[in-house]
């Protein structure tokens, strides 16, 4: 088979549908990379235009262009767009886009999974942007602190739409972070060990674990305020026994890692593009690595550093303002190895480096004036004025826009396969850069000299007129520069000239493909050797294109992926990717339709539309799998290997994990805001104490224990009566788990119908949201049971055939224990009073 | 702080600039780069610039915080959308509101609590902020040199009205604080 035809082959596989239909039922991760960055990008232009509203109101004193009622929605909204609707998401679509390419592979792990995100986005995305058309926008804040958003204070629409629609967003976070760490670990090129990989890929490694650790209790604080405003449930009431700082405490616990997830993704394409820029590699890249991982784990410990002025104890506030300061060590690491870099090879003003050189004097002075705050006699002062702000916009546009800016013009060739014609990038620049700087570093003076955040006019008086004035010409400024930033990526991708294979001269793998990239990426996976293949083996891209990799040969028109082994990358399972679909479009409006039937409060057809996400699932997950058993397979260079779902351990239990991650950490911010409630807030103890008794305990824990040991006992081979095996599981270990399942359920639904006045103190509220944690997880692996009863009855299930069943036994054993936990933080409480 | 941040910009900018211009000894150890960039430059500079800076921090934060002291005066706060409401210890019968009493030249802690949403108490040329939260009750120190009128005002996104949720400090001299004290009028 020469090279054209293996193309030709190929793309038949694993082209997306063409005409209207194409961006419906992709699945691909280019299309969906693209669509994600283009709408990202359209989120950035809205909150652009809110932030030039913004500064026209500002402009001058007493104006009277906007309202507060109307100025409240818009900074909101600003601020809301550019952290939920742009960057997260901006982050998403280049780590889809890129990482397969990167990684040697074809696909990510679940590339269905990637357009039920995409779709998410894009619908929760519209339902803000609708409610702003219509003048019922969010208008407490990014942060939505309640008691002012609550039921009391703000009983419109506003807030809902916020804390539905950001949930909504979310969910596509939490899929793509899952997708990643899947993708990085498994779905690598053989050979590609984990010391190997490029650099931009351990910065998505870490962003994507940092995602699923600090999106959970943001998560959960957004379900506890809807389930205040909507059902009573007094989370967030102090005269009730909540407490509004239990919000704040979540809202950080998720909002400044959120810096973090923002800054490494940028910081990932500022140590891929200077090492190529300057004709070296990395300086120090063991030690850039530690400083990522270092950085994710005290961006944890910072989250109180937004609360310095709530009044938590001295002693608090000197640890959390020790841990502040240090992370600036991490940062100085990686920000002097760049710079060591640049020293020890010979840099290239291209356009990429013009921006890096725009971050680096912008996130510097952002990260000292960040210091400057970390110091807490400072922070009391400049708290809440226009310093802050100056700050992170520092810091976010500084440490996000110019680095995601130089990513764009450094992958544009990648992405078009054309070269610049047009010189309009450093014009652009020019303006963008003095509008940046004209806007904010006049808004650190105007701070210190007193301004506040958020208000929306202040008097002649104050001697901040001209600041003001200079602030917004900047600020417009800014917006010139970046529309035409826009127009120049524009016309050189439609109108300029082809551009050559790898016109940096780049090491690694995403450049030893064609331009613009195939459907399938790479016509046979290579074998790496090393941190750079492509500077080792020049004519590599040649090489592949002939078939000289794995999986060269295309079969029985399947998209074929290999996994390997997390550490080394041996080849380990062959992966069958499903074809283009519309499911997740599908899935993503009937999941809508659950948000929205909450928003409008149309409780009835909420479960309608549970039911529906379920039966869509059950759909999703049906289509794969075979009924007949496979032989391993050659997949060159005299290797073989089983297929995914003949192994223990396949994509979708590597998935299963990740997910659990997540869904534990949701888990242990509800622990924790249970015992911060409990110990800090006022009106405890409670009227009322549950009642013990001894049913629900014995018979949950019973049950979960039943289920755990029955599950174990699958898949045993059916016996025939000549004795002989059939190779189909027995069916009775799962009727027993699912007894035990049942069981537990039971439990859970006996405590939530005599838990104490849930509506009238904190304490009942949460033993009801305890319960339903359990109880969700209970029907959830009952749920799993019952489809697996029906694979096996179908014959999807063989002795061979059980990567379904140890997905489904991970979820038993893992909803057995999260309940038996649940059972002792509601009871166990009660034995002491 | 605003030296050294000054001084540490124009540092990281000249070695950036540098590195454009000097000439790449392409030869040079990796080793001894490694030592300068990583060691030096990544971890013992900023750490010992940060622990100076973190102990002078703790120092004058302690300095900050009420300590007992028989001359502190008590005032409370109470904050709801949109004014403020002031009452006093020694003159436990009377309610001032949009102005707070307090004496020249004494400490004086402001008990701070708010009736609906959070608030924030700011008198920038008195005190740093310090949030008014439903349930809890903030103690704040603040001290007036002189006698005069100070501007306060709340610092926390309270709604529609927050840009007008301002108040007024008055500090008295001794006999002036006396009279009030005495309920004569001011």
């Amino acid at each position: 088979m020469n090279a054209l035809k293996r193309h030709r082959l190929l793309t038949r596989i694993w082209a997306s549908d063409s005409g209207w239909k194409r961006c419906f039922t992709t699945v691909s991760h280019t299309d969906l990379g693209r669509m994600f960055l283009g709408m990202a990008f359209f989120y950035f232009a809205v909150g652009g235009v809110l932030a030039m509203l913004i500064r026209a109101q500002l402009a001058s004193p007493d104006a009277a262009f906007m309202g507060p009622d109307i100025y409240n929605q818009v900074f909101t909204m600003h601020g809301t767009m550019m952290m939920f609707l742009f960057a997260i998401p901006a982050f998403e679509g280049l780590a889809v886009y890129l990482l397969p390419k990167m990684l040697g592979a074809r696909d990510l792990a679940f590339p269905r999974l990637t357009a039920y995100g995409f779709w998410c986005y894009t619908f929760g995305g519209f339902m803000m942007l609708t409610s702003m058309l219509v003048g019922l926008a969010p208008d407490g804040g990014w942060f939505m602190y309640p008691p002012l958003t609550g039921p009391a204070a703000s009983p419109g629409v506003n807030t809902d739409v916020w804390l539905l629609g950001v949930t909504f967003v979310e969910i596509s976070a939490i899929c793509a972070a899952v997708e990643l760490c899947v993708s990085i670990l498994k779905f690598r090129a053989p050979g590609m060990s984990l010391d190997k990989m490029p650099i931009f890929v351990w910065y998505a490694l870490v962003t994507a674990l940092m995602i699923l650790t600090a999106f959970p209790p943001l998560i959960l604080g957004s379900i506890l305020l809807e389930l205040e405003r909507a059902i009573g449930l007094p989370f967030f009431d102090a005269a009730l026994g909540g407490d509004s700082l239990l919000w704040q405490h979540l809202f950080w616990l998720f909002g400044h890692p959120e810096v973090y997830i923002i800054f490494l993704p940028a910081a990932g394409l500022i140590s891929t593009i200077i090492p190529v820029m300057s004709r070296t590699s990395l300086l120090g890249h063991g030690w850039v690595v530690a400083s990522v991982v270092a950085l994710a784990f005290l961006s944890f410990g910072l989250w109180v550093h937004h609360m310095f002025a709530t009044g938590i104890p001295h002693m608090g506030v000197a640890f959390f303002s020790a841990a502040s300061t240090l992370v600036a060590v991490p940062t100085a690491v990686q920000v002097f190895a760049w710079i060591g870099t640049m020293w020890h090879g010979r840099p290239q003003l291209q356009m990429p480096m013009l921006y890096i050189l725009g971050f680096f004097a912008t996130f510097v002075i952002g990260g000292l004036t960040g210091v400057m705050l970390a110091i807490v006699p400072f922070d009391w002062q400049a708290h809440d004025t226009a310093f802050v702000t100056a700050h992170l916009h520092y810091v976010l546009f500084g440490g996000f826009v110019f680095p995601v800016l130089a990513g764009l013009y450094y992958y544009a060739p990648l992405v078009t396969g054309r070269r610049r014609f047009f010189r309009i990038g450093e014009y652009a620049f020019g303006l963008v850069f003095i509008g940046f700087h004209g806007t904010f570093f006049a808004m650190h003076w105007v701070g210190l000299l007193g301004q506040r955040r958020r208000i929306y006019t202040y008097d002649a008086d104050t001697g901040w007129e001209l600041i003001n004035l200079i602030s917004s010409i900047g600020g417009f400024v800014l917006a010139i520069g970046l529309a035409m930033v826009l127009l120049d990526l524009a016309l050189n991708a439609i109108v300029a000239i082809r551009g050559k294979r790898n016109p940096w001269r780049s090491g690694t793998l995403e450049w030893s493909m064609m331009l613009p990239p195939s459907a399938y990426n790479f016509a046979s996976l290579p074998r790496v050797t090393s941190r750079e293949p492509l500077a080792d083996i020049p004519d590599l891209p040649t090489r592949l294109a002939r078939g000289e990799g794995y999986l060269a040969v295309p079969r029985d028109g399947r998209r074929e992926m290999l996994t390997v082994s997390t550490t080394h990358a041996h080849p380990e399972s062959l992966v069958v990717y499903p074809g283009n679909t519309a499911l997740p479009i599908l899935m993503a409006a009937v999941t809508g339709s659950f948000f929205l039937s909450l928003l409008f409060k149309i409780y009835w057809f909420t479960p309608f539309a549970v039911l529906a996400v379920a039966a869509l699932a059950w759909r999703w997950v049906w289509g794969l799998g075979s009924q007949t058993d496979e032989e391993d397979q050659e997949i060159g260079f005299g290797e073989t290997v089983p297929h995914a779902m003949q192994t223990d351990r396949s994509q979708g239990w590597w998935g299963s994990v990740f997910l659990m991650v997540a869904d534990a950490t949701l888990f242990g911010s509800l622990i924790f805001g249970y015992a911060f409630l409990w110990t800090i807030a006022p009106n405890w103890p409670p009227p009322q104490w549950l009642a013990f008794s001894v049913w629900e305990p014995l018979i949950g824990v019973a049950g979960a224990a039943v289920a755990i040991i029955a599950a174990r006992q699958t898949p045993r081979p059916m016996q025939r009566r000549s004795g002989t095996t059939t190779g189909m599981p027995h069916l009775l270990p799962t009727w027993q788990s699912l007894l035990g399942l049942s069981a537990l359920a039971a439990a859970f639904i006996g405590l939530l119908l005599r838990t104490p006045l849930p509506t009238e103190h904190a304490y009942g509220a949460v033993l009801c949201v305890i319960s339903a944690f359990g109880l969700f997880h209970a029907l959830l692996a009952i749920l799993m049971l019952v489809f697996l009863v029906f694979r096996i009855r179908r014959g999807f299930i063989s002795s061979r055939r059980r990567s379904e069943v140890e997905i489904v036994k991970l979820w038993i054993n893992y909803a057995a224990l999260i309940g038996v936990v649940c059972l002792v933080l509601i009871l166990s409480p009660v034995l002491f009073t | 702080m605003l030296a050294g941040s000054t001084l540490i910009v124009i540092i990281v900018a000249a070695l950036i600039w540098r590195s454009f211009s000097s000439t790449p000894p392409t030869d040079k150890p990796l080793g001894r780069n490694i030592r300068i960039w990583i060691y030096g430059l990544g971890l013992v500079f900023p750490m010992s610039v940060l622990a100076a800076l973190l102990i002078y921090a703790l120092v004058v934060g302690e300095r900050l915080l009420p300590h007992l002291d028989d001359e502190v005066v008590r005032v409370n706060a109470i904050a709801e959308q949109w004014r403020w409401q002031f009452t006093y210890t020694d003159r436990p019968e009377y309610v001032s509101e949009g102005v707070l009493h307090i004496p020249a030249g004494r400490p004086v802690d402001v008990a701070i609590t708010t009736r609906d949403v959070i608030h924030s108490f700011w008198v920038p040329r008195l005190a740093g902020k310090l949030d008014a939260i439903p349930g809890h009750v903030n103690v704040l120190r603040i001290e007036a040199s002189a006698p005069g009128l100070y501007h306060g005002q709340s610092a926390e996104f309270s709604g529609k009205g927050y840009t007008g949720h301002t108040f007024i400090v008055q500090a008295h001299s001794a006999a002036d604080w006396a009279r009030f004290l005495a309920g004569e009028p001011m």
